[in-house]
């Protein structure tokens, strides 16, 4: 176990968009987090990342508690994240951009080896042609990607991905999962938000479900695909999604 | 990332201003050696700025603040105390860097147009202070008796130690932006510039950064107001606290390009020319500050990043040459 999230409750005013969750992640897994839009994922990742400290709970990393610390500790420590919509300095180069990554997170590194590990990283995601360019340049795939990278060049332990597929079409899809199984096989831990059904559930070692801020459900893809409450959640007809998540997978 | 001293793109920088420097002592021509301090403070206040602003992305609007208490800092120091100028200057930058990194805890919490206004606030409230502080002289202020001069050599060479003081303090000015440019702490601030949350995310301390950050470039301008006020031979609240100048400061910044170590330098000597040929000509007398305004206004619409800035983005072999 390297991560465990205890009884986490975050409100915001009369909201509450976390309540009472816990669930726990092991070295080496992919830990896939679904649910309906608005169902906490994102908030989750924040509270685990620092952005917000949560009202209850405690978020453990390697058995020390991180609640409620600043972002660049938790990033330090070697926590990494990506952000659902894209947060690339525009005015900074590709490489730049990467080299902040690796200057700054867990390696916290000198320039210039946080430039050869820029570009090392850039090789590994394909964004390497790209690299002098100006990070506001590239388009909503390549910004993914340029996320992807600099979560990557830190060197973390853990990898946040927050719908890193979205928006993505299928052959990029495609490669963006070989990149995690990649990623994933170098002994870094993942936990990742995704609304591509077909997709999470062939690259996920477990599946953490919300909805409304609550857990409900957690488990193998497997069995979690066929979880009434699921099901209920996602569409409110058992066979209608099931049916759905089939198509999709073809 | 290359960090030595020895790039092209900084030596060439320092060539053109010691050349500038020893024109005026060379041709021994007064009217140079005024027009050259102005430059040279110009390029001083505009580069301190430039750290904050350029650098870090905040827009501290109420920047001459520093200028000011630095001035007012040094000058007491050497209308009470006759502590010769090069520590009562020192002393100045020091102190506004201090006070820089009091206040910044508060202000740099805050962001955007928010922060900018808080710093006019700042600068006001000190005028306001200083004008009813009575020791201070309250809103005439002090004035220098001419014998201070003598440990100097007489009023002649105090000015030429003012000038040659104001030269090297712009040189070091640049050279700090070149290094900063260069390092791990620019990457840090310049990516606070382009998103805050995600340099946070990234791992790089914000708070920390922002604070060092506005503290150096509080501590330059505390000096340029020590040297020259020390040549003016007095201080007074309206002179020393002038927003006109904080304007000035960020209008040379944006000229030349914001975030660039050239920009603020080349923005410095333009604006400085500008405003000497405006202000000579009949027609415009008064009307430097609104054409330096139309022309703020057609930069931010046509060259958003600056002469500089365009520059190095239109012809990238310009780019190992011009930093």
């Amino acid at each position: 176990m390297i991560l465990e999230v205890k009884d986490v409750t975050k409100r915001f005013g009369g909201l509450t968009a976390l309540n009472k969750v816990s669930f726990t992640l092991d070295e080496g897994e992919i830990l896939g987090i679904i649910g309906p839009n608005g169902a906490g994922k994102t908030t989750l990742f924040n509270v685990i990342s620092g952005v917000y400290p949560p009202e209850e709970g405690r978020v453990i990393f390697r058995g020390e508690d991180i609640t409620g610390l600043s972002p660049f500790k938790i990033t330090r420590m070697g926590i990494a994240r990506t952000h659902q919509v894209v947060k690339p300095l525009n005015e900074l180069t590709v490489l730049e951009n990467v080299m902040v990554g690796a200057c700054f997170g867990k390696e916290y590194m000198d320039l210039n080896s946080a430039k050869e590990r820029a570009m090392d990283v850039l090789e590994i995601t394909g964004l390497i042609e790209k690299a002098e360019l100006p990070a506001g340049k590239l388009n909503v795939p390549e910004k993914k990607r340029l996320e992807l990278s600099r979560a990557l060049a830190s060197n973390p332990v853990i990898i946040l991905l927050d719908e890193v597929l979205a928006g993505l079409n299928p052959a990029e899809v495609t490669e963006m999962l070989e990149i995690i199984e990649k990623i994933n096989g170098e002994g870094i831990t993942i936990m990742m938000i995704e609304h591509l059904m077909h997709a999470i559930m062939k690259v996920s070692n477990r599946i953490v479900v919300l909805d409304y801020g609550e857990k409900i459900a957690e488990g193998l893809p497997e069995e979690v695909s066929k979880d009434k409450k699921v099901i209920e959640a996602y569409l409110g007809d058992p066979e209608l999604t099931l049916k759905l998540v089939k198509e999709e997978g073809e | 990332m290359r960090q030595n001293l020895f790039d092209i793109s900084l030596i060439w920088l320092l060539l053109v201003l010691i050349v500038m420097t020893l024109i005026p002592p060379l041709t021994n021509s007064i009217t140079m050696r005024e027009e050259f301090f102005l430059m040279m403070q110009y390029i001083a206040l505009a580069a301190s700025l430039n750290i904050i602003l350029g650098y870090a992305g905040y827009v501290s609007f109420g920047h001459i603040v520093y200028y000011g208490i630095g001035g007012y800092v040094a000058f007491s120091l050497m209308y009470f105390y006759n502590i010769h100028l090069i520590p009562a200057m020192i002393a100045g930058g020091i102190v506004c860097a201090i006070i820089a990194l009091l206040l910044g805890e508060a202000v740099l919490r805050l962001r955007g147009a928010y922060f900018a206004i808080a710093t006019i606030g700042v600068n006001e409230a000190v005028k306001a202070l200083v004008n009813n502080l009575e020791f201070l002289g309250g809103s005439a202020g002090l004035f220098f008796n001419f014998k201070i001069y003598q440990q100097y050599g007489g009023a002649g060479s105090a000015i030429w130690l003012a000038y040659y003081l104001m030269a090297i303090l712009a040189m070091v000015v640049i050279v700090v932006n070149y290094l900063i440019k260069k390092s791990k702490f620019g990457l840090g601030l310049m990516s606070i510039r382009e998103d805050e949350d995600a340099a946070i995310v990234l791992g790089i301390d914000t708070r920390k950064y922002k604070s060092l950050a506005y503290m150096l470039s509080a501590f330059f301008p505390g000096m340029v107001g020590a040297i020259f006020f020390f040549k003016n031979g007095n201080i007074e609240p309206v002179n020393a606290f002038h927003l006109l100048k904080s304007i000035e400061m960020i209008f040379m910044v944006v000229l030349g390009g914001f975030g660039t170590v050239t920009g603020p330098f080349l923005g410095s000597i333009l604006y400085e020319r500008i405003r000497g040929i405006l202000l000579v000509n009949p027609l415009f007398k008064d009307l430097h500050m609104a054409v330096a305004g139309i022309i703020l206004l057609f930069l931010i619409l046509f060259m958003p990043a600056g002469i500089i800035g365009y520059l190095r983005d239109k012809f990238s072999v310009l780019r190992r040459y011009i930093e």
